[in-house]
């Protein structure tokens, strides 16, 4: 019994923190821009498909596969200010008065075309990129095996929550993206850029995105729909966690993970319903998420 | 006698289309049957999109319709077409009036993404269950129309188009009507200003839930259909990527009258088809451009065409 206990521990710290990665870019740009990005779900397939693709020819070429690692944060950033770029700049500009829901329109829209962009570019079969996992060994806690990647991937977790926290609350770029947040108007009428913050947001939130692609591309395989999956995971967790709120977002990983782990040791067949049904129930009690910026009814 | 003018277009184009039907190679009735099937979907969702509420979650309803239809085919033995089609309706009616208690609560992005998630939910199910067939599916064969046996019959395709047809007329004229009425007026209404709304006296929320209680009948009605049409069910048809398709139809046709959905599906099946094809790695995209080009250039969708020309 204690040995499933640990392992639904374990299996949970791994499962929030892959949540957390792909969340936290996808409710940042929310915060900022209160767009809700259905293509941070191609972006992620996108991170995942480059890391897949450049770390594969680097090992081909027979060099350490030590350096795969550089090669998934620097395809990260590659794909996520690129795309981030284009994007922001060449569709969103264009889109900015309309409406909420018509912007998530926009969104899928891109993620439609991204979707088959990966299947023209690197087509439909499978990529399998196992050396950074395997590489790094595993450990045993009692009769548990656990790869060393995990904890990798929990060390990434809380080193980009740590380091987005800060960097909203310490530094001035920061500050000035806080106050976007609460007021799009009032920020731009004290003189800051807005529409700068928007590029930028957008391009952090993509590279986000694209590095949970990257971190998560050696355990599965990359093939097309892992964004598509992957979206829905990440809007569930947003959701609970509240749009725009980063430790909601923390929180709302860290339940996820715990119910979901739970669910698959204990009753397997509930497994994606765990998660939605989690969501069903902290918006029946706390309407729109846990942590929530205070509104006022517009007339 | 004031007779109303898309009334008319819709009794003539059924009348027109069952005859053509009976002449149209069975490909061609198979796709305009798939047509009539996304057009009665979508027709649900122009009340709620009248409202201001896109729903990303009617192909919850599209797969209830349709497992409802097979479930009791697989464990009960009905194979009567009208039994299937009554018991969709009913089944939806009644989840829909318990989760709208939920849903109706909600706007904009929560309403779009709430409705995803509960989709996703019966995905989640129906995918690990291997009773119904897991991510497979299985087959739907309808075997008896109103007693009469279907199984050997040659016009098999055209009986069940025609009923598809028939089905789609009712619903595109109830809908026509509701639309005219009181209840569709104040859909727009709640769209402009919700607020004003309740001043005026006029429960919001009840309304939404009215809209959303159609939107899924309907949908269950297209998913029914499809079923039966198709002959073959499976979870994908409530994933959200279906959905999706739906919301783009709606999209591409606007909300302009109830003749745009069924244009605006036979436009987005007969293109699909084509390009599945011929250049299978394409069809997102060219959907994703058409979504962003109809978007930019004609918010009404392609009715609004109409209205442009008309003036």
């Amino acid at each position: 019994m204690t040995t499933q206990f640990i392992a639904v521990f374990f299996d949970s710290v791994v499962y929030s923190s892959w949540l957390f990665i792909i969340a936290v870019g996808l409710t940042l740009i929310f915060g900022v821009m209160k767009i809700l990005n259905i293509a941070h779900g191609s972006l992620y397939a996108l991170g995942a498909y480059t890391a897949a693709y450049f770390s594969g020819i680097w090992i081909n070429l027979g060099y350490t596969p030590y350096f795969t690692f550089i090669i998934m944060i620097m395809s990260a950033l590659l794909v996520g200010l690129t795309f981030g770029y284009i994007i922001e700049r060449g569709i969103l500009r264009l889109m900015y008065g309309k409406d909420e829901i018509v912007l998530v329109l926009v969104t899928y829209a891109v993620f439609l075309i991204l979707e088959d962009f990966i299947k023209i570019v690197w087509g439909v079969n499978p990529y399998f990129l196992y050396q950074p996992y395997s590489i790094l060994g595993s450990f045993n806690i009692s009769e548990l095996t656990y790869p060393n990647y995990n904890i990798l991937l929990f060390l990434l977790a809380s080193l980009i929550g740590i380091f987005i926290t800060l960097f909203l609350k310490k530094t001035r770029k920061g500050k000035i993206l806080i106050s976007v947040i609460h007021d799009r108007e009032i920020s731009s009428a004290m003189g800051i850029d807005v529409e700068k913050v928007y590029l930028i947001t957008f391009a952090i939130g993509a590279t986000l995105g694209a590095l949970g692609g990257a971190l998560t591309a050696p355990m599965i395989s990359v093939q097309p729909g892992i964004g598509a999956e992957t979206i829905v995971l990440a809007f569930a967790v947003v959701v609970i966690g509240g749009l725009g709120s980063l430790p909601g977002a923390a929180l709302a990983a860290i339940l996820v993970g715990i119910v979901r782990s739970a669910t698959v040791h204990f009753a397997p067949e509930l497994d994606l319903f765990s998660v939605y049904l989690v969501m069903a129930t902290v918006l029946i009690i706390k309407p729109k998420g846990l942590f929530t910026l205070p509104e006022s009814r517009k007339i | 006698m004031n007779l109303d003018k898309t009334l008319m277009y819709l009794t003539g184009g059924m009348l027109f289309f069952m005859l053509l039907g009976y002449h149209l190679p069975k490909w061609a009735i198979f796709l305009a049957t798939v047509s009539l099937c996304y057009g009665t979907v979508v027709l649900g969702m122009i009340l709620l999109v009248k409202s201001g509420l896109v729903s990303f979650g009617n192909g919850f309803y599209y797969c209830i319709g349709a497992y409802t239809a097979g479930t009791l085919q697989i464990l009960f033995g009905v194979s009567e077409i009208m039994i299937m089609i009554s018991s969709s309706i009913i089944i939806s009616a009644i989840i829909s009036f318990f989760v709208g208690y939920l849903l109706r609560n909600y706007r904009d992005i929560f309403f779009a993404m709430l409705s995803l998630a509960i989709s996703m939910i019966l995905y989640g199910l129906l995918a690990k269950s291997s009773a119904l067939g897991s991510t497979d599916g299985f087959n739907l064969s309808p075997k008896t129309f109103l007693g009469m046996d279907l199984y050997n019959f040659q016009n098999q395709r055209y009986v069940i188009f025609a009923l598809t047809l028939i089905i789609a007329w009712i619903c595109a004229s109830i809908i026509h009507l509701l639309i005219k009425s009181p209840l569709g007026k104040i859909s727009e209404a709640i769209k402009d200003n919700e607020l004003r709304v309740e001043y005026i006296g006029e429960s919001v929320k009840s309304i939404i839930h009215t809209n959303y209680v159609i939107s899924a009948i309907l949908a269950s009605l297209g998913g029914c259909l499809m079923g039966l049409n198709v002959g073959h069910i499976d979870p994908e048809m409530t994933y959200w990527t279906t959905s999706g398709e739906f919301v783009f139809i709606t999209l591409l046709s606007g909300t302009g009258s109830v003749l745009a959905p069924f244009l605006g599906a036979t436009i987005f099946e007969t293109v699909r088809s084509f390009a599945y094809e011929y250049s299978p790695n394409t069809w997102q995209m060219v959907l994703g451009i058409t979504m962003l080009l109809v978007i930019v250039f004609l918010p009404g969708g392609i009715w609004s065409l109409f209205n442009k020309f008309k003036k």
